[in-house]
């Protein structure tokens, strides 16, 4: 365990230096939030009809969402993916720890870092001055956190799967295009999953991605009410059982075959 | 120029024939790209079937006023790699390379990479306009199909001083600032909905700063013949596009300036 600790601060200390990215990153967000909150309360204006959610709460959301970022599982690990590429995960072999465990905590520090330099100073900005509403409840604000320590699971796990399907494409394109695509718009990102038709909310409740950003902002806002929080918390940690032992089993496989290319 | 048109079209030539020796890799970016697009239209998709209107605007017309920006956008993105790693091309100090060509500045960096993938783009944007011209009732006069034609072209232009002005920071930072992007996808994300929506300061930094309007909302508005709540005349629609050309001449004149005070970095 104090390995996987020591792997997780060494490269959550890494990602902190990166500090130039993170202010351009932080412009970029609130930038980002106030077109999408505009174009929602101009719809919001255009239409008397009662809608699934409050336009609070969905400005609440979208800065939530701009704020927590960083935590969605949509890009690679390049240096896994170079790993890969250059035979270099041999070495990674060498060392006496679990190879799943070692990149779910590379994972782990991957997402958690840019997302406090992110969320933290975002979250002021938009909780003083940019609308954005407090927790419904304090039992609103316990589910909520506790539901993003689920989200984080979900989305590290995730990221791991997709990192180890690498080891079949080499270029890895393909599969993190596929999943960018998926996470963009079943997480809820694109717009809040209550929105959709109620065909596709059914397919989106069942799937994984909405436990990364959708339960726990409807948490937040109380639009989920904290007294089901249980239910969501369960859907996130079975989701992260399944997701981890796929990623397990995938990487399995994949040693099994591994040809270490080059010397 | 003909001579220029000319060299382009050969760089355009060689750049597409080494990407095309990757044809997998072209083939899923290409999907890739359109598919990160069709996913943010989707949700206009969702909350127009939620909304029906958009302060008086019909989910078709949002989408022509889409198709619009989109194109523009496609064409000028295709050429802008070279633009866009501009810092790495400064720091490296490989500028000093294209400074030696008895040609342009510019129009060699322009010809570094066609870069095919942003086709997606493309493709989405003709897919879309199309879709939504066949489902509005447009009375298309030769105006405004040549309206349509000025629209993309400038907004092309627009768009493709935004990438030389990015660049031009280089000069000064020796790296392309990715707040710069802001300007230019974030222009892209705004005026893709009706510029009316927005907030008046807001929709004053893309009137009169960085004129993206110009290319999209008020010629849409004279195209789907809308009464405009912000009450600009009709002259004025049918000539804003022609703000893009003269902002690209515009940033091409600092570039020249920036290209004037380029200093090697001698690595």
């Amino acid at each position: 365990m104090r390995a996987y600790g020591a792997i997780l601060s060494a490269n959550f200390r890494t990602l902190l230096q990166y500090r130039a990215a993170a202010i351009a990153g932080f412009t970029t967000q609130i930038f980002w939030g106030f077109i999408r909150v505009m174009i929602f309360e101009a719809f919001f204006r255009s239409s008397s009809a009662s809608q699934p959610m409050t336009v609070d709460e969905v400005v609440t959301y979208i800065w939530l969402g701009q704020a927590f970022i960083m935590l969605l599982p949509w890009n690679i690990d390049r240096e896994i993916h170079n790993l890969i590429r250059s035979g270099h995960v041999g070495y990674e072999l060498l060392r006496p720890v679990d190879l799943y465990n070692l990149w779910f905590s590379r994972a782990m520090a991957y997402r958690t870092a840019p997302t406090l330099l992110r969320a933290v100073p975002l979250l002021t900005l938009a909780l003083l001055f940019l609308g954005m509403g407090l927790p419904a409840s304090p039992e609103a604000g316990l589910a909520f956190a506790l539901s993003m320590v689920g989200a984080l699971l979900i989305s590290c796990a995730f990221t791991t799967l997709v990192n180890v399907t690498m080891m079949w494409t080499i270029s890895g394109q393909g599969a993190a295009t596929m999943a960018g695509i998926a996470v963009t718009i079943f997480t809820g990102m694109v717009v809040p999953i209550p929105f959709f038709p109620e065909w596709a909310q059914t397919v989106m409740e069942v799937l994984p991605f909405r436990g990364i950003a959708d339960t726990p902002y409807r948490l937040y806002t109380g639009h989920i009410p904290a007294g089901d929080a249980l239910f969501h918390l369960a859907h996130q940690l079975a989701w992260t059982a399944a997701l981890v032992l796929a990623g397990r089993w995938v990487l399995s496989r994949g040693l099994r075959r591994l040809v270490v290319q080059g010397g | 120029m003909v001579d220029a048109i000319r060299l382009y079209l050969r760089y355009a030539s060689i750049s597409a024939r080494s990407q095309m020796q990757y044809r997998a890799s072209f083939v899923m970016e290409t999907i890739g790209q359109f598919g990160n697009m069709g996913v943010e239209f989707i949700g206009t998709l969702v909350l127009f079937g939620r909304f029906d209107t958009l302060e008086g605007w019909s989910l078709a017309e949002v989408a022509f006023l889409y198709g619009l920006v989109h194109l523009g956008f496609a064409f000028a993105d295709t050429f802008s790699r070279g633009f866009d790693s501009f810092g790495v091309t400064v720091r490296l100090g490989d500028f000093d390379r294209l400074l030696l060509r008895p040609r342009s500045t510019a129009l060699q960096l322009a010809g570094q990479e066609i870069v095919l993938r942003r086709l997606g783009r493309l493709v989405l944007a003709v897919g879309v306009i199309g879709w939504a011209t066949a489902a509005l009732d447009v009375d298309w006069t030769a105006a405004k199909v040549a309206l349509s034609i000025l629209t993309v072209t400038c907004g092309a232009a627009l768009f493709a001083g935004l990438m030389v002005l990015h660049a031009t920071l280089a000069f000064w930072t020796t790296e392309t600032l990715e707040m710069t992007n802001i300007v230019t996808h974030g222009g892209v994300e705004t005026t893709q909905f009706p510029l009316s929506i927005y907030r008046p300061w807001f929709r004053g930094i893309f009137t009169f700063v960085f004129p993206l309007g110009a290319v999209s909302y008020f010629p849409a508005i004279a195209i789907l013949g809308k009464a405009d709540p912000l009450g600009s005349p009709l002259w004025f629609q049918y000539a804003a596009p022609l703000i893009g050309l003269v902002f690209l001449l515009v940033c091409l004149r600092v570039w020249e300036f920036g290209v004037r005070r380029y200093m090697s970095t001698g690595s």
